[in-house]
């Protein structure tokens, strides 16, 4: 086995360990969230140095170190370095446990690159309670009754998606003899029509899969959770949730159905129909629930279910023609990047915001076009690039997403999602009038931190360079894509 | 010149407004003009742009210049081009938006002096200007639905300019929602269109509908959404409820919208996409039927109005309607040929009612008259645009409403010819109401704001509105030795001294001199002579009067029962019912009725985990059932 094709991985926990040793040591706290963030780019600079190569496994074929995988990871990485960035004012306020806050994101992190990578069930799960575990941590971090009322929340409905979950797999494996999602595939093609339709526990456990990831990317009616965990949770870890947990969600779900479910074909019919029924119901839920909030982080969390909705389209198309599929799989990819950079501008905002105001109801964000003029203009760009309107990377994400649906068949769906965006308009333009045409509430202004400004550009400039010159990230997408192929 | 100069029409309004929005609105104090100075060069070289392309598009042969595009996105096998279309319609249309826009510009710099907002102003209207023009340049479906979206939203800026008034914050409100679901069928027609033909290009969209690759219900369909986008924009029946509200903006941003930007933009939709249309006898016929219902229909209410700008406003939705009937029945010459001159009297209407106001300091008749002796140069300039709307030779309305009033006579149902002829009796009394009530007889002492006796307004805008009063004179004469008709694409070209007065060898034109006439003498007798009382009229037909004034009670129809009590009563109160109550209080609710305090609360959290997880049961449950039973 080659363990360098490991490194990645390697790096995240020995820098884990670091920040929570260095914690007990140093007074100056601020450099834990720099040791953190050179831990992630020296991680990311090993993850970049394997782009290109062909598809290896590692750990008896338990990891697949290929471009999907390194897509994610490099995906991951990004994100957690802008949340750490994001961080470091909010985290500066806790009196304790610093140091693990960091360590639990690095954690998370991995996590989720283990998820992006494994190519077996068992690994799979193992890699899946890494990440959620770190999670439910960090969303009771704050202690507070409504942070701790969160994290249990999460904790317990996460721990019956988990049940799910394996519920489904042991159904899978019962049915099939195998865990390795390509030998599950094998299996699955060597069996009759009749075979399969006669004894229905593989359809079921498919179906129990579909719910245990559902609940992950917050799918509608596994999205309950999302308004009350995104709520309560700190805001930095809610940004990090709403992004990379989901972007990990589909990977995974991307990996698992293209795998071990691609073919026969009926049998992909049959869950591109069922992600494209979650995806109209979805958007719509998610979108229509939206509109009537009057907190930022709640209407963001109804928000991210509607995207979810948007992303399970791409998923539908896939399902629909996975061997002649083109667009769909890298339309996937390139939406996450665009939806993670996008939603994290706008939570970076928020969370620069709330150091100040210490509020998140919407009203209060009245004329911060004039207290906080960068914020503000920060979180009209991520406003629009949710709305998808140009110049705005969201445009680009979903007309590459739609078009992909367009293409194999799905006006039904596509239509629908396009008269969603339309509703969706409604209430993110909301808060950019609130912010620009309301009157003040006080004439102070909103100062922000270096780093947080920093996360805030960063995001801002790459919504505007994917939504302009788009075809050097959806290269990279096509290339992660292309490892799965008939 | 190089072609590639025709990015600069585009490009220049689109630098102004980054130049002004940020680097002289934070830095510079809102009582200089430099923002002003800054917007109008840029306009002006986009107008000189403008009429170089038209010089070159009508030298150049077939009409048409290809100017090079660039490769945007690549998708699957489709690719997406950035690319313009420089054709005589988007010649015409460049120079009727620039030189519009250059006026209202002009004019602002006296309208808005003063103004705090005097920078926030000039950036979105350059920005306003700029969608505009990209609209009209746009080569593919695709760009031209962008450059719509960013059209609706900076009218939606700028109708709400004076945001501090609720009026002007709900009638920004109501254009932006009304004309989505327009532009919702417009976007649902693009997709149609991709998902059979796999583009997006403008070109290959005609080529495939008229080698009759696209035809049968499909093109129908995708032709009556797009034209449902123009209805959204263009303010037609029945979507033309926002229009009459938008004029909370400033009244130069009223100009704007009325007369050269957004509601022209759904008139040159349906041109853009003609042969769509003209390849679908349906979709041709509901063109003509909207556009002729919407001309009377809108007329009718501008019979009884009271404030200056809303006559306006309605008369403009009436054009429109003549403009789409024109398109209908006559093809992209006839109504393309009336925009063309209704963009400047209506512009030039527009800008005369903001100098009444300014004067004034109301925009309701009856507080005003005898302006005439105070504002001689206003008087005029309005008086030539009423003429001119009104349809009297040798004005330019009279020129472009002849060869409707002439094609709906031969195409179309016949009912719209009649429709129409009535129309422009209407017309010519409400335009002659506004004179005579604004204008003649004596001062009734102006608005709460008025000071003294009212003014001329100063050169900086009487200025923008000789000019524009001058070209509503000429620019009908265009199509005069039918040259305009030749330009865009059909009609034959005679000496310019036939053309003059060959109307009056034929029937029709004297039949609409004479209505128009008749209007123009029923509103002296009433208001002007005073030999009729309006008030006697007003009873005698009260309950024509009563639908009128009230609009068809459209409004109450949408706000009150559509808006009101469906949506906002039923369907948010619902979804706000499930949020509050539903899921955080299904429990919580019947809790709380059995048992208080704290208890109560504590079992509603655990109560409501239990929903959550019960729920993530059914929903499993339900899925399964589904994949069965179905799959």
């Amino acid at each position: 086995m080659n363990l360098q094709l490991f490194i990645p991985e390697l790096c995240l926990i020995a820098c884990a360990i670091v920040v929570i040793l260095l914690d007990l040591v140093i007074q100056r706290k601020g450099l834990l969230a720099i040791v953190s963030i050179a831990g992630l780019v020296v991680s990311a600079g090993f993850t970049i140095a394997m782009w290109g190569g062909n598809s290896q496994a590692i750990f008896n074929n338990m990891l697949a170190v290929d471009n999907f995988a390194l897509f994610f990871k490099l995906l991951f990485l990004g994100i957690a370095a802008l949340v750490i960035l994001a961080s470091t004012d909010y985290v500066s306020k806790f009196t304790r446990f610093q140091g693990e806050y960091y360590a639990l994101i690095l954690l998370s992190t991995l996590g989720m690159m283990l998820m992006a990578a494994t190519t077996e069930l068992i690994s799979l799960y193992v890699a899946l309670e890494l990440t959620s575990i770190s999670l439910y941590v960090l969303v009771g971090f704050l202690k507070d009754p409504k942070s701790s009322e969160a994290s249990l929340k999460y904790l317990l409905l996460g721990a019956i998606a988990s049940a799910v979950l394996l519920y489904g797999m042991a159904l899978i494996f019962g049915f099939t003899g195998k865990t390795q999602l390509g030998e599950i595939a094998q299996v699955i093609q060597t069996m009759s029509l009749s075979g399969i339709l006669d004894s229905p526990g593989l359809i079921l456990g498919i179906v129990l899969l579909v719910a245990g990831f559902g609940f992950k990317i917050a799918a509608v009616p596994f999205q309950m959770w999302v308004p009350d965990v995104y709520e309560g949770a700190p805001t930095p870890v809610t940004a990090y949730l709403s992004v990379a947990s989901k972007a990990a969600g589909f990977a995974i779900i991307l990996r698992v159905f293209y795998s071990a479910f691609g073919l026969p074909q009926w049998l992909s019919l049959d869950w591109g129909l069922v992600f494209a029924v979650l995806a109209a119901i979805g958007m719509t839920v998610g979108n229509v629930t939206a509109l009537p909030q009057t907190n930022i982080k709640r209407m963001l969390g109804y928000s991210s279910i509607a995207q979810a909705g948007y992303l399970m389209v791409g998923l539908a198309a896939v399902g629909l023609s996975p061997v002649t599929d083109a667009v769909g799989r890298s339309a996937v990819l390139f939406f996450l990047a665009s939806y993670a950079l996008t939603n994290l501008g706008a939570f970076t905002a928020i969370i620069a915001i709330s150091n100040k105001v210490n509020s998140d109801l919407i009203e209060d964000y009245s004329g911060m076009g004039k207290r906080a003029p960068l914020l503000a203009l920060g979180l009209t760009l991520c406003l629009i690039s949710l709305i998808g309107m140009p110049p705005a990377a969201g445009f680009i994400a979903k007309f590459y997403i739609f078009s992909g649906a367009v293409q194999h068949g799905l006006l039904w769906l596509v239509i629908i999602a396009v008269l969603n965006s339309v509703i969706s308009a409604y209430y993110y333009l909301r808060v950019v009038k609130v912010m620009w045409l309301g009157k003040p509430v006080s004439e102070e202004k909103v100062p922000s931190s270096g780093a947080l400004r920093l996360a805030l550009s960063v995001s801002c400039l790459g919504v505007l360079l994917l939504g302009i010159i788009p075809g050097f990230v959806m290269k990279l997408a096509e290339a992660a894509a292309k490892i799965f192929g008939f | 010149m190089p072609s590639q100069l025709i990015w600069l029409i585009f490009l220049l309004p689109v630098s102004s407004f980054v130049i002004v929005s940020f680097f002289i609105r934070p830095f510079v104090k809102p009582e200089s003009r430099v923002a002003g100075y800054i917007t109008i060069t840029a306009i002006s070289g986009s107008l000189a742009l403008s009429l170089w392309a038209l010089a070159a598009v009508m030298a150049a042969p077939h009409h048409q210049i290809v100017v090079p595009d660039i490769s945007w996105l690549v998708v699957g096998d489709v690719t997406i081009h950035l690319g313009l279309i420089m054709d005589s319609l988007t010649a015409v249309m460049l120079v009727v938006v620039t030189i519009v826009s250059l006026m209202v510009q002009i004019y602002s710099q006296g309208y808005m002096h003063g103004d705090p907002g005097y920078h926030r102003y000039y950036a979105w209207m350059s920005l306003f200007t700029a969608s505009m023009l990209g609209v009209v340049m746009a080569d593919s479906l695709l760009l031209v639905f962008v450059f719509w979206e960013g059209v609706g939203l900076c009218s939606y800026l700028l109708i709400g300019f004076w945001f501090h008034k609720p009026s002007a914050a709900n009638a920004a409100k109501k254009a932006f929602i009304v004309t989505r679901f327009g532009d919702f069928g417009f976007l649902a027609a693009i997709l149609l269109l991709f998902a059979h033909t796999r583009t997006f290009d403008i070109a290959e969209l005609h080529g495939l509908a008229i080698a009759g690759a696209l035809a049968g219900t499909t093109l129908t369909w995708a032709a009556i959404g797009i034209f449902s986008g123009a209805v959204g924009k263009s303010a037609q029946f029945p979507l033309h409820v926002w229009l009459p509200d938008a004029m909370e903006g400033p009244t130069p941003v009223s100009a704007l919208i009325h007369a050269a930007t957004m509601v022209a933009a759904g008139v040159f939709l349906v041109a853009r996409t003609f042969p769509l249309f003209a390849h679908s006898v349906e979709a041709l016929t509901t063109v003509a039927i909207i556009g002729g219902v919407t001309a009377i229909f809108a007329a009718s209410m501008g019979l009884v109005m009271t404030d200056i700008k809303r006559v306006l406003a309605y008369s403009t939705i009436s054009q429109l309607g003549y403009m789409m009937l024109g398109l209908g029945v006559g093809g992209v010459a006839i109504g393309i040929f009336h925009l063309f001159n209704h963009a400047f009297f209506k512009a030039l209407l527009f800008l005369g009612a903001g100098s009444v106001n300014h004067a004034t300091g109301t925009f309701d008749m009856r507080e005003m008259g005898g302006l005439r002796k105070f504002m001689p140069w206003t008087y005029a300039t309005f008086l030539i645009g009423a003429l001119s709307i009104a349809g009297i030779w040798p004005l330019s309305g009279f020129w472009s409403k002849d060869e409707i009033l002439l094609h709906s006579q031969t195409g179309g149902p016949s009912i719209l010819f009649y429709l129409a002829m009535i129309t422009v009796f209407m017309t010519a009394f409400y335009m002659f109401r506004v004179i005579f009530m604004t204008f003649g007889g004596e001062y009734r002492g102006g608005g709460s704001g008025a000071h003294g006796h009212p003014h001329e307004s100063s050169s900086v805008m009487v200025t923008p509105m000789v000019v524009l009063a001058v070209l509503a004179v000429v620019s009908g004469f265009w199509n005069v030795t039918g040259q305009f008709g030749a330009f865009m694409g059909h009609g034959e070209t005679h000496s310019f001294v036939h053309g003059l007065f060959h109307p009056f060898t034929q029937t029709l034109p004297w039949i609409s001199l004479i209505l128009a006439g008749l209007g123009i003498l029923l509103a002296y007798a009433i208001y002007s002579k005073k030999w009729l009382s309006a008030e006697r009229i007003g009873s005698m037909f009260k309950p024509l009067y009563t639908l009128f004034i009230r609009k068809y009670w459209m409004d109450e129809l949408y706000e009150g029962v559509l808006v009101k009590n469906a949506l906002i009563g039923g369907f948010f109160a619902g979804l706000q019912q499930v949020d509050t109550y539903g899921v955080d209080g299904a429990v919580n609710g019947v809790a709380n009725g059995a048992i208080a305090g704290g208890r109560a609360i504590r079992r509603a959290q655990t109560g409501q985990l239990q929903f959550y997880g019960l729920f993530i049961g059914i929903g499993i449950l339900a899925i399964i059932l589904c994949v069965y039973f179905f799959g």
